[in-house]
C-alpha cells in the first residue's frame, strides 16, 4: 500500500492545481491522471480565451494547462499517467490500475477528486429518429479535429448552444465546412455571450433560439433532421417542423460532472450540480475527500477552475496534517431566481467567503441578495444574469447568524 | 465457385444458432449476412427476455419453441459465456386485472409452464418496485433475461470455432438452380449450395420470392426503447409486464443481463422493412406507460433510445420445409418469442436440413466456449497476472464500463473478428456506458486501425459509415 498525503484524482487544470496548492501546503503529493498526459480536456481546447482572469493573459487551452503542467514537474510531485481510479474507499483507500504499475493501492491523508465532466449524449436526451454515424457529443468532434487531425462531416448542424458547441461551430467553418445552424431548446444560450458573438455572430452561423430537433434522418449516416419551435412547454410545435440537410450533428446539451467514484459512497450529492455539496473548503460530506472543478459543478471559465482547485488543495494538505478543525456550520441555499450556490455549507469563522451561484434564466437589473439569519449580507446588482455566466460574491463569515440564503431581488 | 452443403442466409439470432448446430457435423456450411456483423439488425435491438412461455396461444409454434427453448437458452448462454440473469417475470394488474392473470395461468397450464398468482404482498417480495396500484401478478420463475446479441455472436464464434464459415456484407441478391444445387449471388461473390436455409428475418419473405417459395405477406411492428444507466439496476429485481394486448405483451421494465434497465418496446405498425427511426410520440407513450406498472420510473437517468423491429407473417413462426422448392428450410416470421425459442428452432430446422444429406456428426467439437475475460469480473491477484504478462490489461480504453485494451484486441480477434466500432462495443461493451463512447470511441476506432491494419478514416462505425471522415485541412 502506498501512502500519501494527499491523492489528487484526475490531471486536468483542477488537478493540477490542487496538487500544487496540496504540495505547497507541504503535502506528500500524488496525480492519479487516466490520459497519457496532464491538461485534461485544455489539451484539446486549442483556441484563444484561457487565462484572462487567473494570469492576466489571454492564452490557449495547451498554453494554460503547460503553464500547470511546469509547475507541477517544478515540485515533488508524484505523477502516475494512464492511471484511472477504479475505486475509492470511505477510509480514504484508492485503487487504480495502469499499464506501467498494474493495481495500485493508496492511502490517502486526503483526496481531492478533480475527476471533470462529461458531455450529455443524443442517448441521454432520447434524442428521436435513426441512430446513425455522424452524430457526436462536440468534444468528440474536438478531439477528432484538434488531437487526431479529422473532420466528422462538412454540412454541420449542432444542437444545443453550449460553449464547446460554439468552439466547434467556430473550429469547424474554419476547416472549411458549413455550419449551418445551431438549434437551442431554450430561449437564451447555455454558453458564454462572447462565444456566441465570436464563434457564430463573427462567422454569420444562424442560431435558431426556443428550437429542436425533433427527427433524425438517415441511416448508416446522418443525412438531415426536423426541427421545430418549442412552446412555452418546451414541446415541439410539429406544425412548424422544418428540414435541414447535414452529413454530420454535433451535441453541446450540457455537461455532466464525474462523480461515477463516488457510487456506492455516503456521499451528499446535489441533484441541481450533479456533484457533491460542499463546504467553503471544498470538502465534501465524507470526511478528508474534497472535490473542485467540473466533477463539482460546471464551470465556463478555467480560470475559476484553478481558483477552486487550489482551495481544495490547500484544505486537503491541511486536512492529512490534522489542521483542518471541524465546527459549527450553516447551510447555503439558493432560491428565487438563483438555481444553486456554492458552496453548500460554510464553516463559522473568520474572514471572507467566495459563493459562486447560477441564475435559472435570464434577468436584467436583478439584485443579487444573500442573507443570513434575517440579516442581508450582500445586496449586489447585476446589469444582466444570465444562466450561461457563473457569478460570485464575497461575504464576511464573521456576519453569519444563521443559515445562508441566496436570492435574486427585481 | 465455392460449394457448401448447406448455407444460412442472415446472421441473427436464429441463423446464428442454425449455423452453430450445423458446424457440429461432417459438411461444409456457410452463413452469409448483409451486414457487417451478426446481430445488426432485429437481434441487435431486443428486449433481450428468456420468455417463460405462458402467453403464447397452446398449439402454436410459438408455444412449442418458447417452452422447449427456454431451458436451452439458460443451458448455452452458459457454454457460451454469454451474460444471462434468471431472474424471474411479473404479469402485474390492478383489482380488475384477475381475469386477465387467470386467463394467462389457464394457457400456461396448457403449454406446461410453472406460474404462480400472487397478491400483492407475495409481489412485493419479488419485487418491491411495483406501482402503487398492482393487485395481483403473475409470477413465472423460469423467464429471465439475456443478452441478446451477445447470444447471437456466441452462436456464430462457436459455430467458426468448430469450423463453419460466415461471410459478412454479403446479401444474397439473386437464387438459381444449377445441376441440383443453387447458386447464391452476393457481392462478395457466388456460392453454390445443396440446401439453403432461411433466416432472412425481416427480409425472409423477399428471400423466399427469390428462390420461388411460399409466397408470404410480411407485417412490421417497430419498438422504441429507453436504456437507463447501471446506477438505475438496483431498483429493478425482475421483469416486469403489464397484462398482454393484441400488439403484444406490451411495455416492460426489466434489468438486461448487461446491469442496465430497459423500458419498452412500443407496438407501432409499419410497412417499412427498415423501419428503426424512433419517434417523439412512442418515446412520449413509454414515458406514459412505464408508471402504470412501475414505480420509480427514471426517464433522466436515460443513456441510450433504439429501436427495433419485429416481422409478423401472419400469427405464427413459419418452419419448415419449403413445399414449392426441394432443399430449401424455412425459419422466418421469427418475432417474439423468438429469442427465446432460437435455440429449439435451431434444432429442428437442423433436422430437416439434415434430411437428405448424408452427414455424420463431427467426432469433437468444441461445446463450451472459453471464457470471456472481464476486467470487471476478475480478482485483483487474476488482474495483477495478466497485466503483468500483457499490459494492455492495465489501460483503460473505456471508462465508463471499464473495458481494457486487451478487452478491445480480444473483441477484434474473436472467432467472428470485429471489424467496426459498433461490433467490438456489442463484445465487450467499450461505449455502452453512459459517455456513449464520447471518451472511448476514439480510442476505439484507433486501436481497431492499428489491428486491422487500415487508416482511421476507413475504421467504420458499422454498417458501412465512417467516423472521421476528412482529414483536417484537406484541399478539396
Amino acid at each position: 500500500m502506498l501512502r500519501y498525503d494527499v491523492v489528487v484524482i484526475g490531471g486536468g487544470p483542477a488537478g493540477m492545481a490542487a496538487a500544487i496548492a496540496a504540495c505547497d501546503s507541504g503535502a506528500k503529493t500524488l496525480i492519479l491522471e487516466r490520459d497519457v498526459r496532464l491538461g485534461g480536456i485544455l489539451n484539446q481546447c486549442i483556441h484563444q480565451g484561457f487565462g484572462l482572469h487567473y494570469f492576466k493573459e489571454e492564452m490557449t487551452g495547451p498554453e494554460y494547462a503547460e503553464r500547470f503542467r511546469k509547475e507541477v514537474k517544478k515540485r515533488d510531485i508524484t505523477v502516475m499517467t494512464e492511471a484511472m481510479a477504479l475505486s475509492l474507499g470511505a477510509d480514504r483507500t484508492v485503487t487504480a490500475l495502469s499499464p506501467d504499475t498494474g493495481l495500485v493501492k493508496v492511502q490517502a491523508g486526503a483526496i481531492v477528486l478533480a475527476m471533470g465532466c462529461r458531455e450529455r449524449t443524443a442517448g441521454a436526451i432520447a434524442l428521436p429518429g435513426t441512430r446513425p454515424a455522424g452524430i457526436y457529443t462536440a468534444g468528440m468532434a474536438q478531439k477528432l479535429c484538434n488531437i487526431d487531425g479529422y473532420l466528422v462531416g462538412k454540412e454541420v448542424v449542432i444542437l444545443g448552444s453550449g460553449d464547446i458547441g460554439l468552439i466547434m461551430a467556430r473550429r469547424m467553418t474554419t476547416e472549411g465546412a458549413k455550419v449551418k445552424l445551431v438549434l437551442e431548446l431554450m430561449p437564451y444560450s447555455s454558453g458564454l455571450k462572447r462565444n456566441i458573438v465570436q464563434c457564430l455572430d463573427d462567422y454569420g452561423i444562424p442560431i435558431k433560439y426556443s428550437h429542436t430537433i425533433t427527427r433524425v434522418v438517415g441511416n448508416p449516416r446522418v443525412e438531415g433532421l426536423y426541427y421545430a419551435p418549442v412552446g412555452a412547454d418546451r414541446k415541439p410545435v410539429l406544425s412548424e417542423e422544418q428540414y435541414v440537410s447535414c452529413d454530420a450533428l454535433l451535441l453541446s446539451v450540457g455537461l455532466i460532472p464525474e462523480n461515477d467514484l463516488l457510487n456506492g459512497l455516503d456521499v451528499k450529492m446535489s441533484a441541481v450540480t450533479n456533484g457533491a455539496t460542499v463546504d467553503e473548503n471544498r470538502m465534501t460530506s465524507l470526511e478528508g475527500v474534497f472535490s473542485c472543478g467540473n466533477v463539482l459543478h460546471v464551470h465556463d471559465l478555467v480560470d475559476n477552475v484553478s481558483e477552486e482547485a487550489e482551495i481544495a488543495g490547500r484544505a486537503a494538505a491541511r486536512y492529512s496534517k490534522g489542521e483542518l478543525p471541524a465546527g459549527d456550520s450553516v447551510s447555503v441555499s439558493a432560491c428565487d431566481g438563483v438555481r444553486y450556490a456554492l458552496p453548500q455549507r460554510v464553516n463559522l469563522g473568520d474572514g471572507k467567503v467566495r459563493l459562486y451561484f447560477r441564475v435559472d434564466n435570464v434577468y436584467k437589473d436583478a439584485r443579487l441578495v444573500v442573507e443570513s439569519g434575517g440579516n442581508r449580507l450582500v445586496g449586489k446588482k447585476f446589469q444582466v444574469l444570465a444562466p450561461g455566466e457563473m457569478g460570485s460574491v464575497e461575504i464576511d463569515r464573521s456576519a453569519i447568524c444563521g443559515d445562508v440564503t441566496v436570492r435574486l431581488e427585481r | 465457385m465455392d460449394r457448401f452443403d448447406v448455407t444460412v442466409i442472415g446472421g441473427g439470432i436464429i441463423g446464428a444458432a442454425v449455423l452453430d448446430r450445423l458446424s457440429r457435423y461432417d459438411l461444409k456450411a456457410l452463413l452469409l449476412e448483409k451486414c457487417d456483423d451478426v446481430a445488426s439488425f432485429t437481434t441487435r435491438a431486443n428486449s433481450g427476455i428468456v420468455h417463460a412461455g405462458y402467453d403464447c396461444e397452446p398449439g402454436t409454434l410459438k408455444a412449442k419453441y418458447n417452452v422447449l427453448g427456454n431451458p436451452l437458452v439458460w443451458k448455452e448462454a452458459e457454454e457460451l459465456d454469454v451474460p444471462h440473469l434468471k431472474c424471474g417475470s411479473l404479469v402485474v394488474a390492478g383489482e380488475d386485472g384477475i381475469d386477465g392473470l387467470e386467463a394467462l395461468a389457464k394457457k400456461a397450464e396448457a403449454n406446461g409452464v410453472e406460474v404462480r398468482i400472487l397478491d400483492r404482498e407475495q409481489t412485493l417480495k419479488i419485487e418491491p418496485n411495483v406501482a402503487d396500484r398492482i393487485a395481483y401478478s403473475l409470477y413465472a420463475p423460469s423467464a429471465g433475461v439475456v443478452s441478446p446479441y451477445q447470444m447471437a455472436i456466441g452462436y456464430a464464434d462457436r459455430a467458426v470455432t468448430n469450423g463453419a464459415k460466415i461471410i459478412l456484407e454479403a446479401p444474397v441478391t439473386a437464387i438459381c438452380k444449377r445441376d441440383g444445387d443453387y447458386i447464391l449471388s452476393t457481392p462478395k461473390g457466388e456460392f453454390a449450395t445443396k440446401i439453403v436455409i432461411n433466416c432472412a428475418g425481416a427480409n425472409g419473405a423477399f428471400i423466399n420470392d427469390l428462390v420461388g417459395a411460399e409466397h408470404y405477406e410480411t407485417t412490421y411492428r417497430r419498438g422504441d426503447y429507453f436504456v437507463l444507466d447501471s446506477t438505475e439496476r438496483k431498483n429493478i429485481s425482475t421483469v416486469i409486464f403489464p397484462l398482454p394486448t393484441a400488439a403484444g405483451k406490451g411495455i416492460l421494465v426489466a434489468p438486461t443481463a448487461d446491469g442496465n434497465v430497459i423500458y419498452g418496446p412500443t407496438a407501432i405498425d409499419t410497412t417499412d422493412s427498415e423501419d428503426v427511426a424512433s419517434t417523439l410520440d412512442s418515446l412520449d407513450s413509454l414515458r406514459a406507460s412505464v408508471p402504470l406498472t412501475y414505480k420509480r420510473p427514471a426517464f433522466n437517468k436515460c443513456i441510450r433510445v433504439y429501436s427495433g423491429l419485429r416481422t409478423l407473417i401472419g400469427h405464427d413462426f413459419v418452419i419448415g420445409r419449403s413445399q414449392k422448392t426441394e432443399n430449401f428450410v424455412m425459419a422466418i416470421g421469427i418475432c417474439s418469442p423468438g429469442l427465446t425459442s432460437a435455440p429449439a428452432i435451431a434444432d429442428d430446422v437442423l433436422a430437416l436440413a439434415l434430411d437428405g444429406l448424408n452427414a455424420n456428426k463431427k467426432k469433437e467439437f468444441v461445446t463450451v466456449m472459453p471464457r470471456h475475460k472481464r476486467l470487471k469480473e476478475l480478482s485483483d491477484d487474476e488482474l495483477e497476472q495478466l497485466v503483468a504478462e500483457d499490459n494492455r490489461w492495465g489501460r483503460i480504453v473505456c471508462r465508463c464500463e471499464k473495458v481494457t485494451e486487451a478487452e478491445v484486441v480480444a473483441a477484434i480477434r474473436s472467432p467472428l473478428p470485429a471489424t467496426t466500432v459498433d461490433a467490438v462495443k456489442r463484445r465487450c461493451r467499450a461505449g455502452m456506458g453512459r459517455c456513449q463512447g464520447g471518451f472511448c470511441g476514439t480510442r476505439v476506432m484507433q486501436i481497431l486501425s492499428r489491428e486491422l491494419g487500415v487508416p482511421l478514416t476507413e475504421v467504420k462505425k458499422g454498417l458501412g459509415a465512417n467516423i472521421a471522415r476528412y482529414r483536417v485541412k484537406e484541399v478539396e
